[in-house]
């Protein structure tokens, strides 16, 4: 099936509550497989076709703070109106998903596959200090195991996750196992989990109030500070990323989603004509393989980053690797997806001349 | 007879409702905020949905109405409390879920969120303050701004050549499919309160009910903004506010 097919499979098998969405291409497959599957009537979940990004990702907020699963997607543009949404949800401390299938932009853009949202995923986007664990699938397969996994880390952490998708994996089609039907939380259930929800004062407790206002400076600058020890703590326990064939590299491509799988062919192709390439997968784009890349860096003599866009996530190798190597950047831009040939002549062409 | 034989439940004709604590409130005097506040507070406590009622609060002077009202509440972005009432309701259904929202953040920057969530029949009520203007940013222009009316961003009067005209949001509203009532209030004196204790309550138990979505506008003063009196603002109210919004149902799907 399609990866936007395996997020919507997925979604529902996990036990999602809500899904909040508006169309948008390369992405409107997760509201359509939705729709299609009618899950209100098996598990219960809510899917709701919102007037805009803008309210899907409120809904979001307000589902969120319920303490109930509920997630959203989009593509590019789309995720450029959430952002606000965003922003509040990691203020206030909420648990969600929203996916992003990226597509080129600025602007209107282009309906073909990008990674050009990689600084709005991890640099921020919206405003305020705040971080969203950013997963990056490369495969069907991930697409659909990542949906459990961002609700599991959204969850433990209390904050928002992102699965940051790009058309290619969203629109290629590959086998998939998907994650067993789980039932969804009862309300007790939900209520046990998450104390601070507001789903009334049940039993009597205090009222639970959701927001992320808070006018005394001091004071929020005591919550500012708490949310970063739980980025810190997140970046110390929730790196994830995958090594191939770099154990006695010379060349080192850091690559991600889509991109990575053209990098692994390059790879490969690389290996038959006596190049010893290596590919370093960043799965968790935040918190960022820092360290992976800073050890390898020690045993190869160049990296190459392969990204859909004109050189993004190469700063944040660039400073794990702090001018101990060459570090450059090989990218198409506006929608087009380069052949493993042209990553192989980069590399080439900017680190073994 | 001493003071402790009249302090008796049978003789008690007015309190203040337990959902309502004792912070100082930051609306100015003579607002019609803290009025409309205590008669939300009294409907909850009157239907017992003290431990069943999700409020949702705006942008704008009531975005502290979560520190006065001893109820879960949710704060929105300017203008979605809207969307964010929709997610609450539709995944606890047997919640009361309502947003108290002014003009600027319901009839300005979320017409949208507002407009769709009434139109999709979303089972929650709206309380929505219309005093014509901002006021917790200091008096600017709101979209229900009366033409000639005076703000910090219209000096001279608003306009229509400069401003357009101002937003009947509740008159559309009523035309909506998905809206089971709509009404227009005020809050200046005790017949009006009376009267808008009850359309709030039939709002609230329309939510309930699964009749749909539900708007309660309460035209209302802003003394500071208007820089009047609160008397003043009243009058001001009553002379001016009134004939461009006139009180009363203008939906009632009963």
């Amino acid at each position: 099936m399609k990866g936007n097919e395996a997020i919507a499979q997925a979604a529902i098998r996990i036990g999602v509550d809500a899904y909040f969405g508006y169309p948008i291409t390369p992405q409107s497959e997760i509201l359509e497989t939705l729709a299609e599957k009618k899950p209100w009537e098996s598990t219960g979940m809510v899917v709701l076709q919102a007037e805009s990004e803008v309210a899907a990702i409120n809904m979001v907020y307000g589902g969120a703070a319920s303490g109930k699963m509920v997630m959203t997607s989009s593509s590019s543009p789309g995720v450029s109106l959430k952002q606000e949404g965003i922003s509040y949800i990691a203020g206030a401390e909420l648990p969600c998903l929203v996916v992003n299938v990226m597509r080129g932009g600025p602007g209107l853009g282009t309906i073909q596959p990008s990674q050009a949202d990689y600084f709005q995923t991890v640099k921020g986007g919206g405003h305020g200090d705040y971080r969203l664990i950013a997963l990056a699938p490369a495969s069907v397969q991930e697409m659909a195991d990542f949906v459990g996994l961002a609700f599991d880390l959204a969850f433990k952490y209390r904050n928002p996750a992102i699965i940051l998708a790009d058309g290619v994996i969203g629109q290629m089609m590959e086998k998939v196992i998907l994650p067993e039907q789980r039932k969804r939380l009862t309300d007790e259930e939900v209520m046990a989990r998450c104390p601070w929800a507001t789903t009334g004062r049940t039993n009597g407790r205090r009222p639970n109030i959701i927001t992320s206002l808070e006018l005394d400076p001091a004071e929020m600058e005591k919550r500012n500070i708490h949310l970063q020890q739980k980025y810190a703590e997140i970046e110390r326990n929730e790196v994830r990323f995958e090594e191939l064939q770099c154990e006695d590299a010379e060349y080192l491509i850091v690559a991600f989603g889509s991109c990575a799988r053209i990098a692994q062919k390059a790879m490969e192709m690389a290996r038959a004509e006596g190049i010893r390439v290596g590919l370093l997968r960043p799965i968790t784009l935040w918190p960022f393989p820092t360290q992976a890349i800073a050890t390898r860096a020690t045993q190869v003599k160049g990296i190459l980053t392969v990204e859909l866009n004109a050189g993004q996530m190469i700063e944040d190798v660039r400073l794990a690797v702090s001018g101990s190597v060459p570090v450059e950047h090989f990218g198409r831009l506006g929608g087009i997806v380069p052949d493993p040939d042209e990553v192989i002549a980069a590399l080439k062409e900017k680190l073994m001349k | 007879m001493t003071r402790e034989e009249i302090i008796k439940p049978e003789n008690l004709v007015y309190k203040k409702p337990s959902l309502m604590n004792d912070k100082a409130m930051h609306y100015c005097p003579g607002c019609s905020h803290g009025v409309v506040h205590k008669l939300i507070a009294e409907v909850i406590e009157e239907m017992g949905m003290e431990e069943k009622v999700v409020g949702v609060s705006p942008v704008g002077c009531a975005v502290f109405a979560y520190n006065y009202l001893d109820i879960d509440w949710q704060e929105a972005a300017h203008g979605r409390a809207p969307a964010v009432a929709t997610a609450i309701k539709r995944l606890w259904p047997d919640r009361l879920v309502f947003t108290y929202q002014g003009d600027g953040d319901l009839a300005c920057i979320g017409t949208a969120e507002t407009i769709h969530a009434l139109n999709r029949g979303e089972n929650i009520t709206i309380i929505f303050i219309n005093n014509a203007i901002y006021g917790m940013t200091g008096g600017q222009m709101a979209p229900t701004t009366l033409i000639g009316m005076k703000t910090a961003t219209c000096p001279y009067g608003r306009d229509v050549a400069l401003h357009g005209y101002p937003l009947k949001v509740t008159e559309i509203a009523a035309t909506l499919e998905g809206t089971a009532y709509v009404t227009r209030q005020a809050v200046h004196t005790v017949p009006a309160i009376r009267k808008a204790k009850k359309a709030i309550r039939k709002a609230f138990e329309n939510s309930m009910n699964g009749k749909g979505s539900n708007l309660v506008e309460i035209v209302s003063t802003c003394n500071s903004g208007w820089k009047m009196t609160p008397q003043a603002a009243n009058e001001w109210m009553v002379e001016h506010m009134f004939p461009f919004y006139p009180l009363g149902d203008l939906k009632d799907k009963e």
